[in-house]
């Protein structure tokens, strides 16, 4: 099995690290960059179908020479072989449309030149751009199937036939079990974990383990970065020239008013506690 | 890669548990080229471990840990013993013999060692062996029972994993053996055939050490502590020296433990602040960890035939755990029947017999000396008499009488008992009664001893304390132990024995309360397995459903 996995740095909006103006736009410079957090579930699809299948995992990622990061931190969570940034000032400014072409260009070169795919990997939508829509719009590029939503996947290598179950609109309540072919694009959702009943299976984990670390200390020698030119991509159908969305205006996002007002109460003063517990006697005990 | 047999997963050897028995079986299974999976239910080997801190190479054993783990001693042991005591205390007074000549008898080494470092340590070196036949050790994974099919064992169910099938099973999975239980070879029943540890293991800078015990950075000391320091309960204390660290612990018998109604925690405590130990404690005593342990007394629970079908017990689960006085020894036996449980699967390979490797495996226990020394034919023939109430009564009260003191406490018999203590042959007929353990110690202390007069300024951290600083992963909602009979007769004694709990503490696992209802007042006891260390005194103390948590879950020992 060969699977790719599409991956996205994104600032870390986590709280100490992100960075906001008075005006509340983000500031990018002063925020570091971390890997899309959904995309942890698409990384962790993608070792899953490695321990089970065997097989080689590329991770792929397309920004600024600095995403080699993220797909440094790919191969350590997910033991991948290799890292493709696809990086080049020309795809700059790239909405999920122009993004979508430039991906399925370099997933068309990496099938001619490196190896068929059998599986592509990717997050549920990026924590920046929200949109949800570069998986799909990849998977119509390459005119492969895809499933989204995934929360549990088990891929018949000899058929060439996947089943997963997969959330129905999203929810919990109403989970359905499709079959694709592949190759096939699959989106595993938030709710996706991996499983590993089978004592081979750990065994194997464990051995990618410590061979990921070796890897991941020497990341270099494992990426490759592809340009426009190498994906012979024509610059008018890329990067800001090639995308059609138009952001008409940005609104920061409104701090969320405090909902409770807090009171000191000094618990060695009866005449301040007094009140307190007259409140709360009819919670006590169960009544 | 592993077949499949059928609809499970199958394995040639499977190894459940990765303490030194384990360990020991699974290294030989691989040098003798077999297909071997090891699971081990903590994050880490060692992880649920706790020993007194003592292994032995025996001169006469057919394998030693650093035969089959080259290096063992540098990279996973902590100091060598060089010099070994017993203290025999009556209140202040403290009379000492050099036992360094029994030590040594049959010894071809001996180290202090942390169960954590150590076992983690051959978790590893386990890996790369047995990786090289196609298996591995696996942590996190509890094996929770046997697979059986027609009647016979033929692999075991795991919560983690999916059932599993083997040629050969071992079951080296410690005291409380799940395994053991359900093959129906060992039981829970009777308080007297196991002891109790407790040990705090306490921060030392080794120059300290070095200095205020005397010793060189190669040299290490095991001290042992016995007399009326604990009050009538049976047992005794032990302080060894490891790199950077002390253990000193203590092990009673648990029926006495029962019967004395006594707190564990609190007889440790009585040892940590007598004024003898204010030498090496000094006032600077920090606890970096609390831990406890069941041990089986192999004088009574050594399993004599440890095999059923496929299945065979190595170690602890075995009760392969020798207590016999001042001689504590467990891990070395383990290892010696790790390896001979593997060697005689091979040597009866591919017979039909399922249970031809135990077989085999019981005989050569047997042939290696083993089982002579773990059920010694010394104390069977003079316990049948020695443990006898009447003869007890007896010798206590001629001990006790100013005739019997002074037998004892006369100048001769000073030299004589340095002798008797010092010989294998009679240390392995001390019967266990209150004899050998409290009125001869505190008798020789009163006659024989010098007064210590230091003031001892160790404050042991409070139970409460202790719990604190351990390190769980609570299986939250998924208790491990169930209480099935709530009553304070059934099950007030793990209150007090339980090593995490005490009457009146309500952070512990077990605790009593009076419950009032239409007029009559009763005793109830409750339980909370947050806190407990999985020693299981309470599966055999109280009514309970006991199993170990989920793999990974539950205490972390750190130290061990």
């Amino acid at each position: 099995m060969r699977s790719i996995v599409l991956t996205k740095g994104v600032p870390d909006f986590s709280e100490g690290a992100v960075s906001f103006d008075d005006e509340g736009h983000l500031e990018r410079g002063k925020t570091p960059t971390v890997m899309n957090p959904n995309d942890h579930f698409a990384l962790e699809a993608a070792l899953q179908t490695r321990v089970r299948h065997g097989g080689h995992v590329s991770g792929m990622s397309m920004g600024p020479p600095s995403y080699s990061s993220v797909l440094e931190e790919a191969m350590d969570y997910i033991y991948s072989d290799d890292s493709y940034l696809l990086s080049d000032r020309a795809l700059a400014a790239s909405d999920t449309w122009a993004t979508a072409i430039t991906l399925s260009a370099a997933i068309e070169k990496y099938q001619e030149e490196v190896a068929d795919v059998d599986v592509l990997f990717a997050g549920f939508k990026t924590a920046d751009g929200e949109t949800g829509h570069t998986g799909p719009q990849t998977a119509w590029c390459l005119e492969w199937p895809i499933v989204t939503h995934v929360v549990a996947l088990d891929i018949d290598p000899e058929a060439r036939q996947l089943r997963a179950k997969r959330l129905v609109e999203g929810d919990v309540d109403e989970i359905e079990t499709v079959e694709a072919p592949l190759p096939c694009v699959v989106i595993p959702d938030p709710e996706f974990s991996p499983t590993y009943r089978k004592a081979s299976h750990r065994l194997e984990h464990k051995r990618l383990r410590a061979a990921t670390q070796e890897r991941a200390a020497d990341h270099e020698a494992y990426l490759t970065t592809w340009d426009h030119e190498d994906m012979r991509l024509d610059p008018e159908y890329i990067g800001l020239d090639g995308s059609p969305t138009i952001v008409s205006s940005v609104d920061p996002i409104p701090k969320a008013p405090s909902e409770r007002d807090a009171t000191m109460v000094d618990p060695t003063d009866d005449a301040q506690m007094t009140p307190v517990l007259e409140e709360l006697q009819p919670f006590a005990a169960g009544d | 890669m592993p077949t499949s047999d059928g609809e499970y997963e199958h394995y040639e050897a499977l190894v459940v548990g990765c303490g030194p028995g384990g360990a020991a079986a699974a290294a030989r299974l691989a040098d003798h080229g077999i297909e071997t999976l090891v699971l081990e239910r903590g994050t880490a080997a060692g992880s649920k471990n706790v020993s007194g801190g003592l292994i032995y190479a025996e001169d006469s054993a057919p394998y030693t840990i650093d035969d089959l783990f080259p290096n063992f001693r540098e990279a996973a042991a902590e100091r060598p013993v060089t010099e070994y005591e017993i203290h025999n205390i009556a209140g202040n007074k403290v009379k000492t013999f050099d036992l360094t000549d029994l030590h040594e008898h049959d010894t071809d080494w001996c180290d202090a060692v942390l169960r954590r470092h150590m076992d983690s340590w051959l978790e590893g070196r386990v890996h790369e062996l047995t990786s090289e036949t196609g298996g591995g050790v696996l942590t996190d994974v509890r094996v929770n029972g046997l697979l059986r099919e027609n009647g016979e064992i033929v692999g075991v169910t795991c919560d983690e994993l999916d059932p599993i099938t083997a040629d050969l099973i071992v079951a080296a999975d410690g005291v409380n053996s799940e395994l053991a239980r359900d093959a129906g070879l060992m039981d829970w029943e009777e308080p007297d055939e196991w002891f109790q540890g407790v040990k705090a293991v306490v921060e030392m800078d080794p120059d300290v050490i070095n200095d205020r015990f005397d010793l060189e950075p190669d040299e290490g000391v095991a001290h042992l502590f016995s007399g009326d320091l604990f009050e009538d309960v049976r047992g005794g204390g032990f302080l060894y020296t490891n790199e950077d660290t002390l253990s000193i612990g203590t092990v009673f018998h648990l029926d006495s433990l029962v019967a004395e109604q006594a707190e564990p925690h609190q007889l440790l405590d009585a040892l940590l602040t007598h004024p003898l130990l204010s030498q090496w404690l000094g006032d600077d005593y920090r606890e970096l960890e609390y831990g406890a342990k069941l041990v089986p007394d192999s004088k009574k629970v050594a399993h004599r035939e440890p095999y059923r079908d496929r299945l065979v017990l190595v170690g602890d689960a075995a009760g392969q755990m020798q207590a016999q006085g001042p001689i504590i020894k467990g891990m070395n036996h383990a290892v010696t029947a790790g390896a001979l449980a593997a060697d005689a699967y091979m040597l009866t390979r591919g017979n039909a017999d399922p249970e031809s490797p135990g077989r085999r495996y019981t005989t050569m226990l047997e042939q290696s000396g083993t089982m002579g020394k773990l059920r010694p034919r010394r104390y069977e023939l003079s316990s049948t008499v020695g443990e006898h109430g009447l003869v007890t009564r007896v010798s206590e009260g001629v001990l006790n009488s100013p005739v019997g003191s002074v037998a004892v406490g006369n100048p001769i018999a000073k030299r004589l008992l340095a002798k008797a203590y010092n010989s294998p042959f009679l240390v392995g007929m001390l019967p266990d009664t209150e004899t050998g353990y409290t009125t001869l110690p505190t008798i020789i202390g009163e006659q024989h001893g010098r007064t210590v007069h230091w003031e001892n300024e160790v404050e042991p951290p409070s139970l409460e304390e202790r719990i604190g600083d351990l390190t769980y992963d609570t299986d939250v909602g998924n208790p491990h132990i169930r209480l099935q009979d709530n009553s304070y007769e059934a099950s007030g004694a793990a209150v007090y024995a339980c090593p995490v709990s005490a009457e009146d503490f309500g952070g512990g696992c077990y605790r009593s309360e009076t419950v009032k209802t239409n007029g009559s007042e009763e005793t109830l006891v409750s339980l909370d397995t947050q806190p407990c260390v999985e020693c299981g005194t309470c599966a055999i103390v109280a009514d309970t459903e006991w199993e170990h948590p989920r793999g990974g879950k539950g205490v972390e020992f750190r130290q061990g």
